[in-house]
């Protein structure tokens, strides 16, 4: 900061030395007299101590923001609402979607390589292009999407095909009690109820905000569970295979709810969304 | 093997000593270089963690979620631990003093700083913009510590205070972010016209720590 060693008349806060005419002292060499700075008379450890107020005030300002997050938060989302350029989708409860993947990375499957495999306790199980997929009958769904580490994004449109609708064509046997979904990316994994998977709000999603899905929210195929936290719409979907048991998704062997229902789990009371 | 003849005596010849140097006195002692590089270090990794878990483009490129959120756990938890550890040094010890106490010089620094004022501005080791980011980098530590607690133990606090605490975390992470950013970029600026200075001879950009301070 200092480009010349001669501008520091006024180092002891004791005297009110003239700048003018205070002594130049910083001549001589560097000699070792600092080798014991907690008993040398040192000006710059003389003074307020403002650095401990500082520290508090930032932990009194945390605990404010605690404290004052829900009324800052709904501002911030109405200017996000109102905000056309999209910037404030880069800050923090933008409501925008946001990318999670538990592997690396996942390789993407055309109209033409993805196929969905629907197995295990059925009479018959059968594997379906996209194009079988589209040939069904398509339902529209349009709910709130509530992440369960907090964002949510208003009113997106999803459609595709009833679970139910496949898990008929399959046959279900009479003692299965759950279904499970494993997806393309090698590692993700949820599962359902069997009684959850027949709900008509739970789909095989081939479309999200009316457009195809795309790669990054799990196209061309993902799971929609409307009424549950979204971490149970598996994202790039490939296998149903319809099981005795609810065996835990992912990342409900890392400490999730099995039952995500929104707003009724995971320590969470958001609105419900179904 | 044979032996010289005394070689083994105090009559021996001494081994030469080096040349004189200029005496430079160290600005930071040994342990307070290793208290900062390992919480450069932890920092570092920690917002860049942090990038990969929030930055959409970044997300899609890492991946890995749950690697990623552990790194940012502990990469957090154990931020402060350098500090703590460095305070067994009477050096660190007496450089927190220096960094917590503000002075007549500090006020007129920050008033020539706020004001643009060309040349130079009185300083002890520290200038007062250095105290202030030391005091307000370790407040924000502190917080982003508690607050992540806070998300990581779900359990520990109801989620009113969760969401708050998830609100404060994100802010204040885009302020930590910037922050470090122009720490970083200071000192850069600092090393660049230090060494300039090395090159030419001059005396150094940024004064020695001497006992100018106290006259």
């Amino acid at each position: 900061m200092n480009p010349t060693p001669s501008d520091d008349p006024e180092t002891d806060p004791g005297t009110d030395t003239d700048p003018g005419t205070a002594p130049e002292t910083d001549t001589a060499p560097e000699t070792e007299a600092d080798t014991n700075p907690e008993t040398a008379p040192d000006a710059d450890a003389q003074g307020t101590p403002l650095g401990r107020r500082v520290i508090l005030g930032m932990l009194g300002l945390g605990a404010a923001g605690i404290a004052a997050a829900p009324l800052l938060q709904r501002s911030v989302e109405a200017l996000a609402q109102q905000d056309p350029t999209g910037l404030t989708d880069a800050l923090p409860a933008g409501g925008a979607f946001r990318y999670y993947s538990v592997t690396a990375s996942v390789p993407p499957k055309s109209a033409r390589s993805y196929r969905l495999r629907v197995d295990g306790l059925v009479d018959r199980p059968s594997t379906y292009t996209l194009a079988d997929l589209r040939a069904q009958p398509q339902t529209r769904i349009v709910r709130d999407v509530q992440c369960v580490t907090g964002w949510r994004v208003p009113e997106t449109p999803f459609e595709g095909v009833r679970l139910s609708r496949l898990l008929d064509a399959a046959g279900v046997r009479p003692e299965a009690r759950a279904v499970r979904f494993t997806c393309f990316d090698g590692a993700y994994s949820e599962s359902l109820t069997l009684d959850q998977a027949r709900r008509d709000d739970v789909l095989v999603a081939l479309r999200m905000q009316d457009k195809p899905v795309g790669y990054e929210h799990g196209g061309p195929v993902r799971l929609y569970v409307a009424p549950m936290y979204f971490y149970k719409s598996a994202k790039w979907l490939s296998g149903i295979t319809v099981t005795e048991d609810v065996r835990p998704g992912y990342w409900e062997e890392r400490g999730y709810d099995v039952d995500a229902w929104v707003g009724r789990s995971n320590g969470r009371d958001d609105a419900p969304t179904a | 093997m044979t032996w010289t003849r005394g070689s083994a005596g105090p009559t021996a010849a001494t081994t030469p000593r080096r040349p004189e140097q200029a005496v430079r006195t160290r600005r930071f002692s040994p342990a307070e270089f290793w208290a900062h590089a390992a919480t450069a270090a932890l920092m570092l990794l920690c917002i860049a963690s942090a990038a990969c878990l929030y930055v959409p483009g970044l997300a899609q490129l890492v991946g890995r979620r749950a690697l990623v959120v552990t790194v940012h756990e502990w990469s957090g938890l154990l931020l402060p631990l350098p500090l703590l550890v460095g305070l067994a040094s009477r050096a660190l010890r007496a450089d927190l003093r220096r960094l917590d106490r503000f002075g007549a010089q500090d006020r007129r620094w920050l008033r020539a700083a706020l004001r643009r004022e060309r040349g130079p501005r009185p300083q002890g080791k520290f200038n007062a913009g250095q105290k202030l980011y030391a005091a307000w980098i370790a407040g924000a530590v502190l917080v982003m510590l508690g607050t992540g607690l806070l998300m990581w133990f779900t359990g520990l606090a109801p989620l009113a205070v969760r969401t708050g605490a998830t609100f404060v975390h994100d802010w204040l992470a885009l302020a930590v972010g910037v922050v470090v950013a122009g720490h970083i970029a200071m000192a850069l600026r600092m090393w660049s016209r230090q060494s300039a200075a090395r090159q030419l001879q001059l005396p150094d950009g940024e004064p020695e720590f001497t006992d100018r301070t106290r006259s």
